[in-house]
């Protein structure tokens, strides 16, 4: 097992070199960090010295340690748009952005699980067969389209949730959260539902699909034929041998759910990383857009490594062999 | 033994629709089991031995469905019970070895666990009663250290082992009847008489009925009473196992025969049955063995022959049908 | 039992065997044919397919305005309703106009042009780039074959969208900021189509490296014959099935995400508005009533990414069971 984590870890650790060189390329290459640092009006002599304080004269490989070393301080330079050091402002964005997705990861995996599990049992119901059409479109829904509806339909017809915004927040521990307070949960409501919808067809249709294929084995059929109930082969047996397969993917899911924030945050003006990220896209902020690629390289790396773990407990083939 | 069968099955018929038409595995297959009684139903694959197994416990994958004939269990029809009533009779009543003991159990579940909720599924008892008749059961399959090892996963067991366990889970209700299916193909040979010789031990205890599902005439010849012959869904050949074996009168059984390794000691030339079962799909008209068959009179291209006495078995073969008998007589050697 | 009264028993059931002689019947006794005309559902999304296309193919010739000719637009039609005669002019406009007096009708029928277009040659370009990359893969191997394929994996754990998403940053900032917008379009085809590569070259590459084995690449090398032109020759016809399913499936998603992108304000620009900027316009006018401004771009949308999604995922069902 500690071979396994080991492996794992350095499997984690080459994606984020890789990602980390791009991220490094842009900042490197793109824009010009002497202009703006140094505006216009700078002389040649001053560019030539700022060129060496900085670093820019060494090898390119150690100017890539360097932006690494940086990193792991939060250092990413100044954003040209706002002028305000990147890293404070994601930093200042982010808890915004993880209990956005916090919140929808948990109604996605919720829903997702039980309507997955309801249509693979009722496989020729009526009802599952609608939740399967309609899950559907609901995957070829573009998530902006769903965010439009929402508003339509909740804030300006019904006018029951706020059509954007993050509400009141409560400073938790030092941190601005808008998930304990009432304002707040319900100007969540609609952008997790939406930034939440498309992930939860998705593992709707896996679990489905994962559960049918357990319903079809031997030992399920084993376990019908020694007379257990029905309500005893479906939960007792398949479900827990569909989550193996469900876990990583729901995962994955996840690290996806950070990166659809972008468009979700956009539609509802949520103050968020994403909402950061596609304006620095749109004013080619590059040190933003380049400390936002690592910081996404981050989770999905540090996400894996979880689901890669949590398989050992859910699995008792893996840890015994591996004992 | 009593006279009433336990289990009676009359002209079962089992089809499954496709795009082209019907598929039809299992044609009109008759016959019935007693207490005790060990019957073998043997034949190839996709002879639709598996397929009546499937049927008998209610179990046949959709679309394919009963489509006629009828099951009984102790006199009693079972084919067309609700869902619910049928589950009761699993596990309970009649239940199933089924071929792989490695894809049987559930991986992510103790042997334990599947012992005391499959007996806690048909009795009334407490969890720490279940768990002692779990511990008991798996001594009684020969499981070492059973007390221990209840809290194991199934693949901490060997094949052998593993098989012991689902034999263990199907006894675990005191059941009237095993429908045993292929129980031994997916083992290694050195264990394979011994898991044999432990269903024929337990059940020949308990009086329990077996329906023994296997393609090999050794087991057949080694464990059965009573021996059903099947060919693309039809019974070819039914009787008591010796008398099959020793006089065989359908030409299928005799080329069985004849391409088993010796069952009877003497050493004999091995032959095989030339060509291959046909396919669901292209049965041929007539009696469905024709193309194979090296005694093929004009009867056997027209209609399906259906079970005559013979030579103290039942044979469905136009070579023993009263019109017919005359003619051949003298060329086959068989008399009554 | 006996025989007195009957001989033999029963028949079996009829068994139609279907005997096909020519290509055409082969074809409509053919499992894909059988199950098109059997789901009305695929009937229905082709034939939605098919008017979207043509409608954005013949746009220029059918379109009842010209929605972007400055010279044409007339401020006074601004906001008709649906399916009215403007109340000053008294022209007539089927959906409705926006506010600045534009056919929407006309407006969705030229976004759609945009939509596919970039749709359909993102697509291109990345199944251009995916078979050259998965041939070179799987033929070459060695150190290529491990940096293309480790490239492939990391690009796939992040989502397509955000690929694209930074690709087109990475695009703009190269492009000097006076032709950003007339580049504009090929910046979102290059980024949506280099999102999109990985599922070809991971096929291919897998059709390769089991041709490569087989005895005919190696005995055509003998006698002189290009192994490339073998390779093409032999391997591409094989994945042909495998890769018009991706590419089915790599459309819907190049739609969503050019419509995404430009719905976001980093695709298309507002003078080749496609159907997301389209939408982006019409969610102004949510609160203000003009609701058709919004509603039909936003139908449009939909019919088009479902249609192309439920082709493709039929198309995946019947050339593939395994990969449901």
């Amino acid at each position: 097992m500690l071979a396994f984590i080991i492996r794992r870890l350095g499997q984690a650790l080459l994606v984020l070199m890789a990602v980390g060189f791009v991220s490094f390329s842009m900042f490197k290459f793109m824009g010009d960090p002497l202009e703006n640092m140094l505006g216009q009006e700078a002389t040649v002599a001053d560019r030539a010295e700022l060129e060496e304080r900085l670093g820019l004269n060494d090898p390119i490989i150690v100017q890539y340690f360097d932006f690494f070393e940086r990193a792991l301080r939060g250092d990413f330079g100044v954003s040209y748009r706002v002028g305000l050091p990147v890293g404070e402002v994601i930093l200042d964005r982010l808890p915004a952005t993880l209990e956005l997705a916090f919140l929808s990861g948990v109604f996605a995996i919720s829903l997702g699980f039980v309507l997955g599990v309801y249509t693979a049992i009722k496989r020729d119901g009526f009802l599952a067969n609608f939740i399967m059409t309609t899950s559907l479109i609901g995957v070829s829904l573009p998530t902006f389209l769903i965010g439009v509806f929402l508003i339509w339909a909740f804030s300006v017809n019904l006018g029951w949730l706020p059509s954007f915004g993050r509400g009141e927040t409560r400073s938790v521990f030092g941190v601005d959260l808008a998930i304990f307070t009432w304002d707040g949960l319900r100007s969540m409501i609609l952008p997790a539902v939406t930034l939440g919808l498309y992930q939860m067809t998705l593992i709707m249709r896996l679990v489905r699909s994962e559960m049918l294929e357990v319903l079809r084995t031997d030992y399920i059929r084993f376990a019908r034929a020694r007379g257990l109930s029905q309500r005893t082969v479906n939960f007792g047996h398949a479900m827990k041998n569909t989550l193996v397969p469900v876990i990583t993917v729901t995962g994955l899911q996840f690290g996806s759910i950070v990166a659809f924030a972008i468009i979700t945050e956009s539609v509802f003006q949520w103050p968020g990383v994403g909402l950061l990220f596609i304006n620095a896209v749109s004013f080619v902020d590059i040190p933003v857009m380049s400390a936002y690629l690592l910081l996404v390289g981050v989770i999905f790396v540090t996400i894996n490594l979880i689901v890669d773990l949590l398989y050992f407990t859910i699995d008792p083939r893996l840890s015994v062999s591996s004992n | 033994m009593s006279d009433t069968p336990i289990l009676k099955v009359s002209d079962l018929i089992v089809e499954f629709p496709v795009r082209e038409g019907t598929l039809r595995p299992v044609d009109r297959v008759g016959f019935e089991v007693r207490a005790g009684e060990i019957l073998g139903l043997v034949g190839e694959s996709g002879a639709g031995k598996s397929m009546c197994g499937s049927a008998i416990i209610g179990l046949i994958e959709r679309p394919g469905r009963i489509s006629g004939g009828e099951i009984r269990l102790h006199g009693e029809r079972i084919d067309n019970l609700p869902e619910d009533d049928m589950r009761r009779i699993r596990g309970k009543r009649i239940a199933m070895v089924f071929q792989d003991p490695l894809t049987s159990l559930n991986p992510l579940m103790t042997v334990g666990k599947q012992l005391t909720e499959t007996i806690r599924a048909h009795l009334a008892v407490s969890s720490s009663e279940a768990r002692s008749r779990a511990v008991a059961l798996l001594e009684e399959v020969g499981i070492p250290a059973a007390a221990s090892r209840i809290d194991a996963y199934p693949h901490q067991f060997s094949g052998g082992m593993r098989q012991r366990v689902v034999i263990a889970l199907a006894l675990a209700a005191e059941p009237e009847l095993i429908i045993a299916d292929e129980p031994t193909t997916a083992l290694d040979v050195s264990v394979q008489a011994q898991i044999m010789a432990l269903l024929k031990k337990l059940c020949r205890e308990r009086g329990t009925a077996v329906i023994l599902i296997t393609h090999d005439m050794g087991v057949i010849a080694e464990t059965t009473d009573r021996v059903a012959v099947l060919y693309a869904g039809r019974i070819a050949e039914i009787g008591p196992t010796r008398a099959v074996l020793s006089t065989p009168s359908h030409p299928y059984t005799i080329g069985l025969m004849a391409s088993t390794p010796s069952t009877t000691g003497n050493l004999q030339q091995l032959s095989q049955i030339p060509g291959s079962m046909p396919n669901l799909r292209a049965i041929p008209k007539g009696c469905a063995f024709n193309p194979r068959c090296t005694k093929t009179i004009s009867p056997c291209f027209k209609d399906i022959p259906i079970l005559e006495t013979v030579d103290g078995s039942e044979v469905a073969c136009w070579l023993y049908d009263p019109a017919y008998k005359a003619d051949t007589k003298e060329e086959t050697g068989a008399s009554q | 039992m006996s025989t007195e009264t009957q001989k033999g028993a029963e028949a079996r059931p009829e068994f139609k065997e279907v005997v096909t002689t020519s290509t055409w019947q082969r074809w409509m006794h053919s499992d894909i044919w059988h199950s098109y005309k059997r789901s009305p559902v695929i009937i229905v999304s082709s034939l939605t397919f098919l008017v979207l296309v043509l409608g954005a193919v013949l746009s220029p010739l059918i379109s009842p305005y010209t929605p972007f000719d400055p010279a044409s637009l007339n401020l006074m039609n601004g906001f008709t309703k649906p399916m009215s005669a403007n109340e000053f002019t008294g022209d007539y406009f089927l959906l409705g106009t926006d506010d600045q007096g534009r056919d929407v009708l006309s407006t969705i029928l030229f976004g759609l042009r945009i939509s596919l277009f970039v749709g359909v040659v993102a697509v291109l370009f990345a199944m251009t780039l995916g078979v050259v990359l998965g041939l070179v893969s799987g033929y070459v191997g060695g150190w290529v074959d491990g940096m293309i394929m480790r490239i492939a994996d990391i690009q796939m754990t992040f989502p397509s969208i955000m690929v694209a998403m930074l690709l087109y940053g990475i695009g703009k900032g190269l492009i000097p900021p006076d032709l950003r917008d007339e580049m504009a379009i090929w910046v979102l085809i290059i980024s949506i189509g280099l999102s999109e590569w990985v599922q070809f070259a991971r096929t291919v590459r897998g059709a390769t490296m089991v041709e490569r084995q087989k005895e005919y690449v190696q005995a055509g090398n003998l006698i002189g014959l290009s192994r490339w032109s073998i390779m093409l020759r032999h391997i591409l016809p094989n994945v042909t099935g495998p890769i018009l399913v991706i590419a089915t499936i790599s459309l819907a998603l190049a739609i969503i995400a050019e419509a995404t992108l430009s719905f976001l304000g980093v695709g298309a620009p507002k003078t080749e508005p496609s159907l997301g900027t389209l939408i982006n316009v019409g969610r102004q006018y949510i609160l203000s009533g003009e609701w058709w401004i919004l509603l039909f771009p936003s139908l449009t949308l939909l019919a088009l990414a479902l249609s192309v999604n439920l082709f493709g995922d039929w198309l995946r069902d019947i050339l593939n069971p395994k990969l449901r």
